[in-house]
C-alpha cells in the first residue's frame, strides 16, 4: 500500500505516516493551546467592554492614558514582530547562528523596550489616582493590559532560554520546534496588542 | 510586621480546627469541633499511614520510578482515577453528615451555619473538580489512546504535569481540613459574598487556588488528548471509524480547551479582589458581580457536559458489548455528541434566568436549553435499540447503563422544566435544583464511571472485579440514589431552599428522613465497591484475564494482552473498519502472530509532574496564608523547573524487538492454550479473557 493510502481526514498537512511527525504534533498542540489563550484574552477583553464605564467618579480613560507613550510601545512590538520574522527567515534558510542570534537579541532589545514604556505608564497611572483599587474601570485595564505584559515577559524568558539552548547544543530538532512555537506565540501577542491599541487605547481617547 | 508574620503569615494555632473548642467550650463549639477534628485527625492519619507503610515495605524507589515519574498514560489514569476515589470517600461522608443535619434540623440540628457552609462548598468542588474531573481524565487516559492505536498520548510529560496540578488542587483542600476554614461561598463562589468584606478569612482563597489549579491542569488535558486524537490514530483509523468513548473523549476535550480559561479569568480576577484591592466583583467602586456569573456559568456549563460526554462514551461501549451487538445509529451517536458539545456554549444564562436580563433574553436561553434535550434523545433511542433484540448480560456495567437510562430520563425531564424560565422563578434556589443537578451527575456521570471502572478495570490490571460485590454496589447507588434524591424534588416544590442549616416547619421532615436514608444506602454502595476491590485484589488469581478479552468487545484496547504492555501494541494495528477487533474476530485474524517487530520508543519517566505538584502545591498555600517567601520560593521553583526541562534532549527509551517478541509470544501462546470462555460463563473463573465470539449479525451489514 503506498503511503496515500493512509492519509487521513482532519488536520494534517500531509499524509501520515507510521511513525508520527513530531513537528507537525509539537506545532498544532501549540495552535490549540493559542485558541485556549485566545478564549482567555477574549474574556478579559469583554469585561474590559463592560467595565469601561464604571470609572466610581475617579479617572477615565482621557486622565489616565499618554498615547505618545503608546505608540511607541505599539511601534516597538509591531517592529518586534518583524524582526522575530527575519529570525525565522534566518533559521529557514540555514544563514548561521550569528545572524539569527543577533535577530533575536534585536526583538528582545525591542521588548524590553516595549515593557519598559508599560511599566513607566502603569507608574504614571498609579501617580495619578488610577491604581487597579480605584475603580472597575482601572480594575479591569489592570486586568488586561498586564496580563500581555505578563505574556511578553514570559517570551522573553522562553527567548532567553532558547538562546542559551542554542550555545549549548547548537540549532537542534528542539531548538528549532522551540523558536517555532515562540514565533507563533509571539506574533499572537502582536494580534492581541493591536486589539489593546484599538480596544483601550484609541477606543478611551475617542 | 512581625517576624512570626513573616515566617508564619496568617497561620497561627487559630487555624486549627480544635482551637475554638478548647477556647470556648460550648455545647455547639464542641459537636462542630468535634466533627472537623475527627475528619483533621482522619487526614492526618490517613496521610501518616500511608507514608508509613511506604516506608515500612521500602516502597519509595518503586513509588517514584513506576508512579510518580511514570508517563505511561495508562498509569497516570490509574493515578487520576485512584485520586477520584479518594476523593469521592471525602466527599460523599460529608453529603451523608450534611443530610444529617437536615434530617434532624428542625429548630436547629447539630451543625453550625459556618460549618454547614464548608460542608456543601467543600462537598460540591471536591465532587466536580477532584472526583468526577480526574474519573473522566483518568478513564480518557487509560482507554483513548488505545481506542486509536498507539502508544502514547502527544505530550507524555505535559500529562503527567496536569495529574501533578489536579493533584495538588486536591491536597489544598485536603489541607483545608486542617489548617484553617474552607469557603462558605458554594462550589461557585459567587461574590459579593466570596469578596474580603463577607469573608476575610482564609476559606475562598482555599478555594480560589485549589480550583485554579485544577483548571489549569484541565485546560492542558484538554489540548494533550485533542492533539493526540488529531494525531496519533493508527493507519486506517479515519474518525468516522473511531469507537464513541473516543468520540466523547474529543468533544469533551474541545470543550476543556475553550471552556476553561473563563474559568481560570473568573477565579483570578476575585483572587485580584482578594489580594490587591481590585474591584471587578465588589458592590461598590464600580464592581460588577454580574460579569462573574457570566464568566462561572461560561465555563460552568460547558462543564456539565465535559463531565457528561465521557458517561455517554461509557455506555455507547458497554451496551453494545453486553447486548452482543454493535451500536445502534453510529453516525447519529456522533453528532448527537457533537451537537451537545456545541450548543453547550449557547445555554450558561439558564443559570441565573432570575437576575433581571429581560424576558426575551430568557426566553431565548430557555428554548436553547430545552433543545440540548433533542440529540440526548437521540442517543437514548440509539442505546434502547442496541439493547433491542440482543442478548443481554446483566453484569455489573450493565446494570448501571439500566440504571442511568430510566434515572436519566427522569432527570432530563426535570431540566426541561427548570429550563422554563416561569418556572424556573418558582424553584430557583430550591431543593427541587439540587434534586435535578443530581439527578443527572449521579445516575448520569458517576453511575458512567462506575461502569467504565468496572468495564476497563481488566485492561488495566489483569483481572476482573467480583461481580457479587459489584451487583451488591450497583443496586445500592440505584435506589440509594432514589431514596435520597427523588424526596429533594418534592422538598423543592414545598419550597425548600438549598443550602439552608435549619428550618422550622416539620412538614419537611419525613421528606428529610427518607432523604437521609438513601444517603445510608448511598454510603453503603461504596463501602460495598471498597469491599469489591479488596475481594478482588484477594481473589485476583481466580479473576485474571490474562487474553485481553473478558468481554468479547469490539475496540483494539481489547485485542490486546491484559494488563496491557506498557507500549500498547507490540505492532502498530491497521484497521480497515470500525469495531476494528470484533471484525478481526469474525474474520479470524485476532491473535495473529506479528510477521516481524521491531524496536519501540517510549517516552522516559519524568519528574516534572511531581516537582510541579510539589511547588504548585506549596505556592497555593503560601498564597492562602500570606506567606510570601513561600509563594516567592515556590513560584521560583516552577519556573527554573520549566526552563531546566527545557534543557532536557534525551526523553526516549527503546525496548528492544526481541523483548517485545518474547513478551508477545509468550502472551500469544498462552492464548493458544486457552479454551474459548462463552458468554454464559462471563463472570466465572473459566473467563480467562478469551473470549468465544459470538456472530453479530450487524456487522455483515
Amino acid at each position: 500500500m503506498s503511503e496515500n493510502a493512509y492519509a487521513n481526514p482532519g488536520i494534517r498537512l500531509r499524509a501520515t505516516h507510521h511513525h508520527v511527525d513530531r513537528e507537525d504534533e509539537v506545532n498544532l498542540g501549540f495552535w490549540v493551546f493559542l485558541m485556549s489563550d485566545a478564549i482567555l484574552f477574549g474574556t478579559v477583553f469583554a469585561t474590559y467592554a463592560i467595565m469601561v464605564g464604571a470609572t466610581a467618579g475617579g479617572p477615565g480613560p482621557k486622565q489616565l492614558f499618554d498615547i505618545k507613550s503608546v505608540v511607541i510601545q505599539t511601534a516597538a512590538l509591531l517592529l518586534s514582530s518583524f524582526t522575530y520574522g527575519m529570525a525565522s527567515l534566518s533559521l529557514k534558510h540555514r544563514n548561521g547562528h550569528g545572524r539569527l542570534i543577533a535577530w533575536l537579541v534585536v526583538t528582545l532589545l525591542l521588548a524590553l523596550v516595549f515593557l519598559g514604556f508599560e511599566v513607566h505608564d502603569f507608574l504614571a497611572m498609579f501617580a495619578a489616582g488610577g491604581g487597579p483599587d480605584r475603580s472597575g474601570f482601572t480594575s479591569a485595564f489592570f486586568g488586561l493590559v498586564p496580563l500581555h505584559g505578563l505574556h511578553v515577559t514570559t517570551g522573553c524568558i522562553w527567548m532567553v532560554a532558547l538562546i542559551v539552548q542554542m550555545a549549548r547544543y547548537g540549532i537542534d530538532e528542539d531548538v528549532m520546534l522551540g523558536l517555532q512555537r515562540l514565533g507563533l506565540f509571539w506574533h499572537f501577542l502582536d494580534i492581541v496588542w493591536i486589539a489593546i491599541f484599538s480596544i483601550v487605547y484609541l477606543g478611551g481617547l475617542a | 510586621m512581625s517576624l512570626t508574620h513573616f515566617i508564619f503569615g496568617r497561620l497561627s494555632l487559630h487555624s486549627l480546627p480544635f482551637w475554638a473548642m478548647i477556647q470556648h467550650p460550648t455545647v455547639g463549639n464542641i459537636v462542630n469541633g468535634g466533627i472537623a477534628t475527627t475528619a483533621a485527625g482522619l487526614v492526618v492519619i490517613g496521610a501518616v499511614m500511608t507514608v508509613g507503610l511506604i516506608t515500612r515495605f521500602g516502597r519509595w524507589r518503586y513509588l517514584w520510578t513506576e508512579w510518580l515519574t511514570s508517563v505511561d498514560h495508562k498509569r497516570i489514569g490509574i493515578m487520576y482515577i485512584v485520586l477520584a476515589f479518594v476523593m469521592l470517600a471525602r466527599a460523599l461522608i460529608e453529603a451523608v453528615l450534611m443530610r444529617g443535619q437536615q434530617a434532624f434540623g428542625l429548630g436547629g440540628g447539630f451543625l453550625s451555619p459556618d460549618h454547614f457552609g464548608q460542608l456543601f462548598s467543600t462537598h460540591g468542588t471536591i465532587m466536580i473538580f477532584f472526583m468526577a474531573m480526574p474519573f473522566l481524565t483518568g478513564l480518557i487516559n487509560i482507554v483513548m489512546p488505545m481506542q486509536i492505536g498507539t502508544r502514547d498520548v502527544s505530550f507524555p510529560v505535559m500529562n503527567s504535569i496536569s495529574l501533578g496540578l489536579t493533584v495538588a488542587g486536591a491536597m489544598i483542600v485536603m489541607v483545608s481540613l486542617v489548617v484553617g476554614q474552607f469557603s462558605t461561598g458554594g462550589w461557585s463562589g459567587y461574590p459579593p459574598y466570596t469578596e474580603l468584606a463577607f469573608q476575610p478569612g482564609v476559606g475562598p482563597d482555599y478555594w480560589i487556588w485549589a480550583v485554579s489549579l485544577s483548571s489549569l491542569g484541565t485546560m492542558m488535558s484538554g489540548i494533550n488528548f485533542a492533539v493526540t486524537i488529531y494525531r496519533r490514530r493508527c493507519p486506517g483509523m479515519t474518525l468516522m471509524r473511531m469507537p464513541l468513548f473516543t468520540w466523547t473523549a474529543l468533544c469533551t476535550s474541545i470543550l476543556m480547551i475553550f471552556a476553561m480559561p473563563p474559568l481560570t479569568v473568573a477565579t483570578l480576577m476575585l483572587a485580584l479582589d482578594r489580594y490587591l484591592g481590585f474591584h471587578f466583583f465588589t458592590d461598590a467602586a464600580g464592581g460588577n458581580m454580574m460579569n462573574y456569573a457570566n464568566l462561572f456559568w461560561l465555563f460552568g456549563h460547558p462543564e456539565v457536559y465535559i463531565l457528561i460526554l465521557p458517561a455517554f462514551g461509557v455506555y455507547s461501549e458497554v451496551i453494545p458489548a453486553f447486548s452482543g451487538k454493535v451500536v445502534y445509529g453510529y453516525v447519529s451517536l456522533v453528532l448527537a455528541t457533537m451537537a451537545i458539545a456545541l450548543a453547550s456554549f449557547g445555554v450558561w444564562l439558564h443559570h441565573f434566568f432570575t437576575m433581571g436580563q429581560s424576558a426575551a433574553v430568557n426566553a431565548s436561553f430557555g428554548v436553547a436549553t430545552m433543545m440540548i434535550g433533542i440529540p440526548t434523545g437521540v442517543k437514548i433511542y440509539d442505546w434502547l435499540l442496541t439493547m433491542y433484540r440482543g442478548r443481554i448480560r446483566f453484569t455489573v456495567p450493565m446494570i448501571y447503563s439500566l440504571g442511568f437510562m430510566m434515572l436519566f430520563v427522569i432527570g432530563g425531564l426535570s431540566g426541561i422544566i427548570l429550563a422554563n424560565p416561569s418556572i424556573d422563578y418558582q424553584v430557583h434556589n430550591t431543593l427541587f435544583l439540587v434534586a435535578h443537578f443530581h439527578n443527572m451527575l449521579i445516575p448520569g456521570l458517576l453511575f458512567g464511571m462506575l461502569a467504565g471502572y468496572h468495564f476497563w478495570f481488566p485492561k488495566a490490571f489483569g483481572f476482573r472485579l467480583d461481580e457479587r460485590w459489584g451487583r451488591i454496589s450497583a443496586l445500592c447507588w440505584i435506589f440509594g440514589f432514589m431514596f435520597a434524591f427523588f424526596p429533594l424534588y418534592a422538598l423543592g416544590l414545598l419550597g425548600f431552599p438549598r443550602r439552608t442549616v435549619a428550618y422550622f416547619d416539620p412538614i419537611y421532615v419525613p421528606y428529610m428522613m427518607v432523604a437521609l436514608f438513601g444517603a445510608l444506602i448511598i454510603l453503603a454502595a461504596f463501602t460495598s465497591l471498597v469491599i469489591q476491590l479488596v475481594v478482588s485484589v484477594i481473589r485476583r488469581e481466580e479473576y485474571r484475564v490474562p487474553a485481553g478479552d473478558p468481554w468479547d468487545a469490539g475496540s483494539l484496547e481489547w485485542s490486546v494482552a491484559a494488563p496491557a504492555p506498557e507500549y500498547n501494541f507490540p505492532v502498530l494495528p491497521e484497521v480497515t473498519a470500525r469495531h476494528a477487533f470484533m471484525v478481526a474476530k469474525e474474520n479470524g485474524t485476532a491473535y495473529r502472530r506479528p510477521e516481524r517487530f521491531a524496536d519501540i520508543e517510549v517516552p522516559k519517566s519524568s519528574p516534572m509532574g511531581a516537582i510541579l505538584c510539589v511547588t504548585g502545591g506549596l505556592a497555593a498555600f503560601g498564597l492562602v496564608w500570606h506567606i510570601w517567601w513561600l509563594v516567592a520560593i515556590a513560584m521560583l521553583a516552577s519556573i527554573a523547573a520549566i526552563i531546566a526541562h527545557g534543557f532536557s534532549r534525551d526523553y526516549e527509551r527503546v525496548i528492544p524487538a526481541a523483548e517485545v517478541r518474547k513478551d508477545t509470544m509468550r502472551w500469544l501462546n498462552a492464548v493458544a492454550e486457552l479454551r474459548p470462555a462463552s458468554r454464559d460463563h462471563e463472570a466465572e473463573s473459566v473467563n480467562m479473557g478469551f473470549a468465544e465470539h459470538e456472530r453479530v449479525r450487524e456487522l455483515a451489514e
